[in-house]
């Protein structure tokens, strides 16, 4: 009697949690299908469900190429930091060189520097040197990242050195080592580390609010913020654009929840 | 050496375009403003029909978020890629000729005598030491809008003349649901057009100053200022015809007129045509309210001008002079008109009486005789000071003289800062 | 011609150097000599003209001293970090323990995955939903408010309610990553535990106390510290969250990220702004290294 009541307690409030975390997308969605009038008639359902705020979106806005440049910028910084972070990594983890240490707490200690303080050099050296409102200016600083180097030491120290020497053996460089043997044995961390920075990148507002001037430069976080103008504030149109930005990311989440999850994990509890 | 590659790379392709350019004889310049889509429409049009006169030049037509549109032009001229043709408020003006991101108009292309005589005199204020740094296409002063259809609900026949019956109306337009506000009478917002209200006409309508003729000095700390101030916080506090962040989000406020929710709204002729494309209901315009009939009339007169920056030089300068030229010229004064709903900048249009006798232009065309154009050293600062006095008392239920003086405080510290 | 002969330690030392190459520039020019031009930027006077900049030493310094606006946004951020930081870590826990309690597991994958989606999401786009659903007189949630007969509240326009406001959005979108965390802890723990523990006659809340706690505590200095630094970080929510009054109203959500980014950005005092940077690097430094030391302490159990 006391289990069932404490486990219809538990279901319960797990219940009126997940409510309150599942309203705000809920409550997006419907108010993207109202039109602007019926915004404020305070009414919970749409009326007259309307697709004209995602028509226009999608067709009166450079919102698709707000979307391709998210997706080439969060695209190219993740397949960098996997190679450059599992290299170093590996590097760090499996080879004997005189300075290692000293490398390893290098890297270390750039954690400790908020991105707030690099961002004005940045700037400085992106006008100095051209690469204001570029994709090179908006993804260099996300290239490599020193959490995934550290991340991805751990990974490689527990791989038994065997495995590489038989590679060695067979007559692969150095290169063909890490990059045939042991770059494949790591795969649940590469998965981890990659959505985690390809989600980062997608997300990313101050630096490229910062080094993006034109429009059709804009990444997806930038486009919406910048949707409300002087000439007043578009919700209807704010909610379908935040509709479609957030939507591809919950379906990704959804397909590689496990991975997601266990990555998180792996960083947090075991990292 | 990453440097050096890149300016060598730089180097290459500007002499590539430069053999381009030269063949074809061709100048490309580039023409700066904010985002405001009537506008980006409008000089669309404009740089269309421009091309097609002046077949060698050719302009780039950019625009950045109002929000993050200094920051651009200030970091873009010093690196040298940036506008040659620049669009800016006039409030900006001193910052801007002092840190050198604009040029005087050569007065050999541009003749100031002819300019004073064929602009309206707020366009002075484009004048630094007699020597003009820019030009308006438009000008704008403040009127009151009003929802005709819920004035004849209300039983209202008239827009108010004076703020007593501004209140009144108010009254009779504000529905309460239990304590949510269906509908308000006066679309309040600090941070809308209602700090220019406060300290450019309310201040002035009762007979006070906001500067010293120098602008080095703040006066509207006075008993005027407090007054004006005061009358304006009670239109929340006493009478409640409006509540402040009505409608969530920029300018929500003119948002909030457009839906049918507002009865009035004091705003810039700029939001003419955002009113005309949204409203669908009957709607007026009047000029603002007075003190008491045959009061003293003020308006708050302000423009956006077009400079030239240092990065023209040579032909890039003549065709940005050609370009000026065009946009600020009748024709395009006209167009803007129509296009914007912006009035224009020279006299000879606005005497036009069709113009004066317009229902929706009349009353700011009016204004605009006696609306005056206060210089500013950081527009952006002396806002925040207006807007946070209101916010003082509107949110925080703080005493207003003691708000208003705190305000007055405040700005003295800004102007010492630019001119010590 | 003799072929170069090397030792088997110098070939694998000059593979070594050789993946280093490209990512210890990286580190080096990204990230670490821009962290020092941060501090020499921060004695200049660096306007956008070259002309003009000029050397100012620790003038800027002395300016901090003397900002009000300043002082306003580290006692915000201050205030942001000591309620959410916490909020967030009671929270996380409480769901994470009572995810523990569901036996089925597929049930108990369906709930973590709804609970960790706010996590993915945009910041940007949970702001301007939370903005829209936050308002006075149109925002669904005094709607909610209103049907349970309760005062509707001006959330992000009361100067005394709009930092708790900001700071629930920031824990809402954060909650799912330290849900996943503590639960992934809790099953970590060996059941024995419990087991001997219940054995001796230990009742639940002294299995909590005695054996859950100190067992997570790993989990828990994690999340502070990540949480902190998020915290001290904190951006995107408070630009999005009032875009034309940022940092508003009357300055009570303004942040320290937010001021430094007013200042060189909106003001181009770069000279001054990095000034702060340096004064918020000091800061996250300090209160990092005070929570490793105070949260690791090991429990003895």
């Amino acid at each position: 009697m006391n289990k069932r009541l404490s486990s219809f307690f538990v279901y319960t409030l797990l219940t009126l949690g997940a409510l309150a975390m599942v309203f705000p997308f809920v409550w997006m969605i419907l108010t993207s299908l109202k039109s602007f009038q019926e915004l404020f008639e305070l009414r919970w359902l749409p009326r007259e469900p309307t697709l004209e705020n995602y028509r226009e979106v999608l067709f009166g806005t450079q919102f698709p190429r707000w979307f391709l440049n998210s997706l080439v910028v969060a695209s190219l910084t993740t397949v960098s930091v996997l190679f450059f972070d599992s290299l170093v990594g590996y590097t760090l983890a499996k080879l004997r060189f005189p300075g290692k240490n000293l490398i390893f707490v290098t890297i270390l200690a750039t954690l400790m520097v908020p991105t707030e303080m690099l961002i004005i050099p940045w700037y400085v050296m992106s006008v100095d040197y051209g690469w204001v409102n570029t994709f090179w200016g908006i993804l260099f600083p996300g290239l490599l990242s020193a959490f995934g180097v550290f991340l991805m030491r751990q990974f490689f120290e527990s791989l038994p050195s065997d495995l590489l020497d038989a590679g060695r053996i067979d007559g692969l460089s150095e290169f063909g080592v890490f990059w045939r043997v042991a770059f494949p044995l790591v795969r649940p961390a590469l998965a981890a580390l990659g959505i985690f920075t390809f989600l980062g990148n997608w997300n990313a507002f101050l630096w490229p609010l910062v080094i993006i001037q034109t429009p059709e430069m804009r990444t997806l976080p930038v486009g919406v913020a910048l949707f409300s103008g002087e000439a007043g504030t578009a919700w209807h149109l704010i909610m379908a654009a935040s509709s479609l930005a957030v939507i591809p990311v919950l379906i990704v989440f959804f397909i590689f929840q496990r991975q997601i999850i266990e990555g998180v994990v792996l960083t947090g509890v075991k990292g | 050496m990453l440097r050096s590659f890149i300016h060598a790379r730089a180097l290459w392709v500007s002499l590539l375009a430069f053999g381009l350019m030269s063949a074809q004889a061709q100048v490309t310049i580039t023409y700066w403003q904010y985002d405001f889509k009537s506008k980006i429409e409008a000089i669309d049009e404009l740089i269309k029909r421009f091309e097609a006169a002046n077949p060698g030049i050719k302009v780039v037509h950019q625009t950045f978020p109002y929000d993050a549109y200094q920051q651009k032009v200030g970091s873009s001229i010093p690196a040298g890629q940036g506008p040659d043709v620049v669009n800016l408020f006039y409030g900006w003006l001193p910052t801007w000729v002092k840190a050198g991101y604009l040029v005087p108009l050569p007065e050999s292309l541009i003749n100031p005598k002819q300019i004073d005589s064929e602009f309206v005199s707020m366009a002075q204020s484009a004048k630094i030491d007699g020597k003009y740094y820019g030009l308006p296409t438009a000008v704008r002063s403040l009127a009151l809008f009003y929802n005709k259809d819920l004035f004849q609900q209300a039983g209202i026949g008239k827009p108010p003349k004076t703020w007593a019956e501004f209140i009144e109306a108010g009254k009779k337009l504000t529905v309460k649901q239990g304590d949510r506000y269906t509908q308000i009478g006066y679309g309040i917002s600090p941070d809308g057009q209602d700090h220019h209200l406060v300290r450019e006409v309310l201040l002035r309508q009762m007979g006070g100053r906001p500067y010293s003729d120098d602008g080095r000095k703040v006066l509207f700390g006075g008993p005027e200022g407090l007054k004006a101030f005061t009358m304006y916080t009670d239109w929340v506090k006493k009478h409640g015809i409006g509540i402040p962040n009505f409608f969530p989000g920029n300018n929500g406020y003119r948002d909030g007129f457009i839906a049918g929710k507002i009865g009035m709204i004091i705003d810039g002729s700029f939001a003419i045509g955002t009113i005309r494309s949204g409203a669908k209901f009957n709607w007026g315009v009047a000029e603002l309210p007075l003190e008491k009939a045959g009061g003293r009339k003020a308006n708050f007169g302000s423009f956006w001008l077009h400079g030239i920056t240092p990065l023209a030089k040579g032909p890039k300068l003549e065709a940005s002079v050609k370009f000026l030229n065009f946009i600020t010229s009748a024709e395009a004064q006209r167009y803007w008109l129509e296009k914007v709903g912006e009035l224009p900048a020279r006299k000879e249009l606005i005497k036009d009486p069709k113009l004066s006798l317009d229902p929706v232009y009349g009353p700011f065309i009016l204004s605009l005789s006696y609306a005056k154009a206060t210089p500013f050293v950081d527009e952006a600062a002396q806002r925040t000071v207006i807007v946070n006095a209101i916010n003082r008392v509107l949110l925080q239920n703080m005493d207003p003289a003691q708000s208003w003086k705190m305000a007055a405080e405040e700005e003295q510290k800004i102007l010492d800062g630019f001119y010590k | 011609m003799k072929r170069f002969q090397l030792s088997l330690a110098a070939r694998e030392a000059l593979w070594a150097y050789t993946f280093l190459l490209i990512p210890l520039a990286f580190f080096l020019f990204i990230r670490i000599w821009p962290a020092f031009q941060a501090l020499w930027l921060s004695l200049y006077d660096w306007n956008a003209d070259p002309s003009k900049r000029v050397f100012v030493g620790l003038e800027h310094y002395a300016q901090m001293a003397q900002d009000p606006l300043l002082a306003r946004s580290l006692r915000n951020t201050l205030l942001y970090t000591l309620i959410g930081v916490p909020a967030q870590l009671v929270l996380g826990l409480g769901i994470a323990l009572l995810l523990n309690a569901v036996t089925r597991e597929r049930l108990r994958d369906v709930f973590r995955a709804i609970y960790f989606a706010p996590y993915v999401t945009p910041a940007v786009a949970v702001a301007w939903v939370f903005s829209w659903m936050l308002s006075a007189n149109f925002g669904v949630v005094n709607e909610l408010l209103r049907l349970l007969g309760l005062p509707a509240q001006d959330f992000l326009r009361n100067p005394s309610l709009a930092l708790p406001t900001v700071t629930a959005v920031v824990v809402w979108q954060n909650l799912g990553f330290q849900v996943v965390l503590f639960l992934a802890g809790l099953q970590n723990i060996p059941r024995d535990y419990y087991e001997a523990a219940r054995i001796d006659g230990a009742d639940d809340w002294r299995l909590f106390r005695h054996i859950t706690l100190p067992l997570l505590n790993p989990v828990m200095v994690f999340s502070a510290v990540i949480g902190t630094i998020g915290f001290l970080q904190l951006f995107t929510q408070v630009v999005n969250l009032s875009f034309t009054d940022q940092g508003g109203p009357l300055h009570s959500t303004l942040t320290v990220a937010l001021y430094i980014y007013q200042q060189a950005f909106g003001r181009f005092d770069l000279g001054y702004a990095a000034a702060i940077t340096v004064l918020l690097f000091g800061i996250i430094l300090l209160i990092t290294l005070v929570q490793l030391r105070l949260l690791s302490r090991r429990v003895e159990y």
